[in-house]
Order: C-alpha cells, then sequence, then structure tokens
C-alpha cells in the first residue's frame, strides 16, 4: 500500500470517496513506524492514535468531517500533550506527563487529527543535528549515516520516511528549515507571534515559533490555517486576523521580485549546493519573476548575536527546572542546594548546560552591557536590514543549510555546529516568516530552497511556493527503501 | 579576555549547575570559543541604536483582572517528586 505516500489534500478526498479509513491509513503508519529504525519518535502513542481514527471515521460516516479529520500526524515532543509524556527530548522531562495540552495540541485534536506519537528532538530543541536528544540520535531518512537536522529531527524524518503524513516543529533558529532542507520535506516557520506559545515548552521566548513540516506547500496552508491565531494564554500572541491560507495557492507569481542577498552566497557555502538554489532560482525566473541582488550587511552577525540572545532566554526558563515540582530529582538530595545542583547537572545534557552558562554570564553583573545589550542592538540593526530589503523586494531567496546533511557524530566542538545555522538564525532575529521547500538533491541528498517573506506574509510566501511545485517534482522524490 | 576554569565554575554554581572535572575543562574550552564568536559583535557600530527585545516592537498585552484558572493543584501536584499536606517537599532548610 502506498497511503505514506500520498499528501493531506490526497487522503482527505480518499476518505470522502471511501477508498480507505482513518483506522486503516493509522495501522498502515503505524505498522510502518514498528519496522522504522529511523528513531524518529520518543513515544508512539498507538491506542489513542487508533481510538482517535475510530472517531474520525465516525465523523466522516456522519458527514461532518473537515479537510484534517482522521489525518496522522507526528507531534514534536515539545508540545505538551495531556496524559502523554512530553520529554522535550530531555532526562529532565522523561518522566513528565503533562497535565494539560498546548494551544496547538489542542487545536490539533479539534480539526480531528490523528497523533500517532511524539517525535524525537534536540534536547530542549537546542541542536542542529538532532544528536542532542536523551532518546539518541534520529537518523536520515535518505541516508542512514547522515543527520536528520536539528532541532525538529524526528518530525522531519516522520515525514520523509513516511511515518507520517505531517509533523508539527518549532523553530527557534532554523529547527524547522534546516531539517526540512535537510530531509526533503517542506517546511514553514511562520511569523512570530502567529501561532501560540502556550503549551510548548520554552527554549528562547522572543524567537520561538511552531509550525507545519509536510510533504508540499499545500498541505503546509491546511496546517497553518488550524495552527494559526490569536490566543489569549500566550501574551506574544498577535492579534493578527488568519486568512484562508489556501486560497491563494494558485495565485501567479508572474512579476515578483525575488531578493538574492549576496551574503548568504559567500564563502562557506557548499557549491553543490549552491548550484540546486540558483537552479531553483532560474525556474522561478522562468515563470516570470524577476531577480534582483540585495545586501543584508549586517547578517554575517547573526550566529554571535543569536548565540547571546538565545542562550540568555533560555537560562532564564530553564531555571524553572529545579527538581522540585516535577521533572528529574537526584536521589538523597544532603539539602536544598544540593537538590537543585544534582537534579540539574545529572538531568541536563552538554549542550543545554552550555546554553545556560553561556546565559547566566552574559547577563551577569558588569558583561550585561557588553554581551546581552549588545546583541540586542545588533538584532535591531539585522532586522533593519530586512527592512530596507522589502522596500524592493517581494521574497528573499537562498540556500537553508551551507552544506547538506552531514555525517551522524562528525561535528564536534559547539561553535562548528552553530556555522550551520548562518542561513537561518537571521529570520528569527527579525521574527520574520520562512520556509524550506525541497530544490533538488546533491549526492543523493536533499537540497532545500529558502524563502524568507515579510511580517505576516505566509499566504504569499505559500503560493510561491506551491506555484514552484507545480513546475518541479522535488518534492514528490522519497527515499528509497529496503 | 578569557575565563578561567575558576570563573566557568562560578558562572556553573550561578546557574545552579556542578561541573565534573572533565566537564570544567571541556566548559572552559567551549565557552571560550563561543565567547570568541561573541567579540565579533565589538566590530559593529552600535551606537544610538535602540536594543530590540522583541520582533514585533509589541508591548506586553493586559488582560482584566479576573479569575480565569480553577483549582487543579492536585492535577499538578500528581507529577511532583515529593508532596505533603498540599505542599511541595524539599530537604529542610530550617532546622
Amino acid at each position: 500500500m502506498s497511503l505514506h505516500k500520498k499528501t493531506i489534500a490526497e487522503l482527505a478526498q480518499g476518505l470522502k470517496d471511501k477508498e480507505f479509513s482513518s483506522v486503516e491509513i493509522t495501522q498502515h503508519y503505524l505498522d510502518r513506524i514498528k519496522q522504522s529504525d529511523l528513531n524518529a519518535f520518543v513515544t508512539v502513542t498507538d491506542e489513542l492514535a487508533m481510538s482517535q481514527a475510530q472517531a474520525a471515521d465516525e465523523k466522516i460516516a456522519a458527514g461532518s468531517a473537515n479537510i484534517l479529520t482522521g489525518i496522522p500526524y507526528a507531534h514534536k515532543d515539545i508540545f505538551c500533550t495531556q496524559g502523554v509524556k512530553t520529554s522535550a527530548g530531555s532526562k529532565m522531562l522523561d518522566n513528565f506527563i503533562s497535565p494539560y495540552d498546548a494551544t496547538v495540541s489542542h487545536q490539533l485534536n479539534q480539526a480531528d487529527t490523528v497523533m500517532l506519537g511524539k517525535a524525537n528532538m534536540d534536547e530542549f530543541a537546542m541542536g542542529s543535528s538532532n544528536e542532542n536528544s536523551f532518546y539518541g540520535a534520529v537518523k536520515n531518512p535518505w541516508n542512514a549515516d547522515k543527520i536528520p537536522g536539528g532541532s525538529s529531527g524526528g518530525s522531519a524524518a516522520a515525514v520523509a520516511g513516511g511515518l507520517s503524513c505531517f509533523a508539527t516543529g518549532t523553530d527557534t533558529g532554523g529547527s524547522i528549515r534546516q531539517p526540512a532542507s535537510l530531509c526533503g520535506i517542506t517546511g514553514l516557520k511562520p511569523t512570530y507571534g502567529r501561532v501560540s506559545r502556550y503549551g510548548m515548552i520554552a527554549y528562547a521566548s522572543s524567537l520561538d515559533q511552531a509550525g507545519p513540516m509536510t510533504k508540499t506547500a499545500q498541505d503546509a496552508a491546511i496546517v497553518l490555517n488550524v495552527m494559526a491565531g490569536f490566543d489569549e494564554k500566550d501574551s506574544t500572541s498577535a492579534e493578527q486576523a488568519v486568512p484562508d491560507y489556501t486560497a491563494n495557492l494558485n495565485d501567479s507569481i508572474k512579476g515578483l521580485t525575488i531578493g538574492l542577498p549576496k551574503e548568504f552566497f559567500s564563502e562557506g557555502l557548499d557549491d553543490s549546493v549552491a548550484t540546486q538554489v540558483m537552479n531553483a532560482v532560474k525556474e522561478f525566473e522562468v515563470m516570470g519573476a524577476t531577480v534582483k541582488e540585495i545586501s543584508l550587511p549586517n547578517s554575517a552577525y547573526a550566529i554571535p548575536t543569536y548565540y547571546i540572545v538565545a542562550p540568555c532566554e533560555c537560562s532564564s526558563n530553564l531555571s524553572r527546572l529545579d527538581g522540585v515540582r516535577y521533572g528529574y530529582r537526584c536521589d538523597n538530595p544532603k539539602n536544598l542546594e544540593d537538590l537543585y545542583l544534582r537534579s540539574r547537572s545529572e538531568a541536563f545534557g552538554a549542550e543545554v548546560k552550555r546554553r545556560i552558562m553561556i546565559g547566566a554570564y552574559a547577563l551577569s553583573a558588569g558583561y550585561y552591557d557588553a554581551y546581552y545589550l549588545k546583541a540586542q542592538k545588533t538584532r535591531h540593526l539585522i532586522s533593519e536590514d530586512f527592512k530596507k530589503a522589502f522596500s524592493e523586494v517581494d521574497v528573499i531567496m537562498g540556500p537553508v543549510s551551507p552544506t547538506t546533511a552531514f555525517d551522524l557524530g562528525s561535528v564536534k566542538d559547539p561553535v562548528s555546529m552553530y556555522l550551520a545555522d548562518i542561513y537561518t538564525l537571521s529570520a528569527n532575529l527579525a521574527g520574520l516568516p520562512g520556509m524550506s521547500i525541497p530544490a533538488g538533491f546533491s549526492d543523493k541528498l536533499p537540497v532545500g530552497l529558502q524563502l524568507i517573506g515579510n511580517y505576516w506574509s505566509e499566504s504569499k510566501l505559500l503560493n510561491i511556493a506551491h506555484q514552484f511545485q507545480q513546475q518541479t517534482d522535488w518534492h514528490q522524490q522519497m527515499p528509497q527503501e529496503n | 579576555m578569557s575565563l578561567s576554569e575558576q570563573q566557568v565554575t562560578q558562572i556553573a554554581y550561578l546557574a545552579r549547575l556542578s561541573l565534573s572535572t572533565t566537564e570544567l575543562q571541556e566548559n572552559t574550552k567551549d565557552l571560550n570559543a563561543i565567547l570568541g564568536l561573541a567579540e565579533q559583535l565589538g566590530a559593529i557600530n552600535t551606537d544610538d541604536i535602540e536594543p530590540m527585545a522583541h520582533p514585533l516592537h509589541m508591548t506586553q498585552r493586559l488582560r482584566a483582572d479576573v479569575v480565569s484558572e480553577h483549582d487543579q493543584s492536585d492535577l499538578f501536584q500528581s507529577i511532583a517528586p515529593k508532596t505533603g499536606n498540599k505542599h511541595y517537599l524539599v530537604p529542610t532548610v530550617i532546622e
């Protein structure tokens, strides 16, 4: 059966036409997950999935289904799910059964979707390779010796490997776009504030944003329709109207002006990635778009800016994990200080500890101005660069990642790993929406094209991506199976 | 500037983390490398630039002062490491 090759739109049509049931689709995915060795899931919720599938089939029979009714998905293990373990990829939360649902979990439940399980991820979303998970690294479905990208590596591998029809992800510095690129799927990071952060375990609160990871831009539009919207439970949620993201997918992109930032094509970019990206840009020219070179002069400072701002926010956010109210507690603490110190030291992984310490240092007396304040000012400059660029162009395009997926275990020092985020960080710092769409292959590994749009331009980005996917078939490629 | 192992121990303590000898050595090297990266920011002139704390320059939204949550302490405490009499229990602080 090839149910796992179908998009949301195709499955919804088949369900409507009674070609198959949600129970059949769900069982098919659960069987595939069982046979898979990608390590894409922390928890498989098979019983819950089957009961949700049965309920969905009843709704379909009763004629009260929506387009997502009965569609199975993988939920990044950073979203709280009531009654289901929510680990954030950490030993710290290995015993955490969430007492409540994140808003995104609630929205997807309300849409009658089927949750297959919780997707593996880098611990607290800190990582670019999914090697920082307490539950072990995730493998890339295109080549099991390669990383899937991170931090939403389990989500990307699940969709690319045919283990779920779609997945949720979160993107603080590229964590939706980079794994989407390295696994050859479509990923959308919306404008900051577009999707509720309530119940989404916080890493860096001014940067974190959730979005869909799917097979196609059309599917991303369908899922974003459910995820987007104002939430009074999230004080950073934007009171911005939600359009129907599927409405403009078929608009012509003739006359579109594409900006190519020269800084995104300089030293460090793999030649074969550059070639695939430029081929994709040429395809847009054939479709009637014009291309213009632009400059984002401060984007070179995105890495140091991000790796100060994000750790500062994470050191504050993760201070709540102290072994007192929930999560891991060390055995036999001698006193309260020993409880704090050992619970945190025994339960956090190396990268999380590093970022907490960088943040604690950069926020400490005497260093605040030199690091945190300086980084916030640079962040402003990076954001201003985009403002200027969007006065000249409709969309910015470039690579997502400087290379294709690298070997598991091959990047050992943290600074080298951070360099993998060079092209994705700026959009988070500015709060702009970004996408990765499949744009070709290099040495049998997927290459993604990044689209960055102006604030609230998700409809436009999805339209551009959908039009590209009408002319190309990169997004339809799936890894060979043994 | 460069952080010494003694400074890293102090930073770890500020963050309520304790490091083994190996971890201390590794972290001293890594933290210095990361701060070295941050030194690049010194090259940019940020005089008169406003710090950006929020991507949308939003102000904190306020809500009416009404009760919106009901008491779920039993549920929340059911996942706590140690509780008693509706309290979270920790080792004795004051004898």
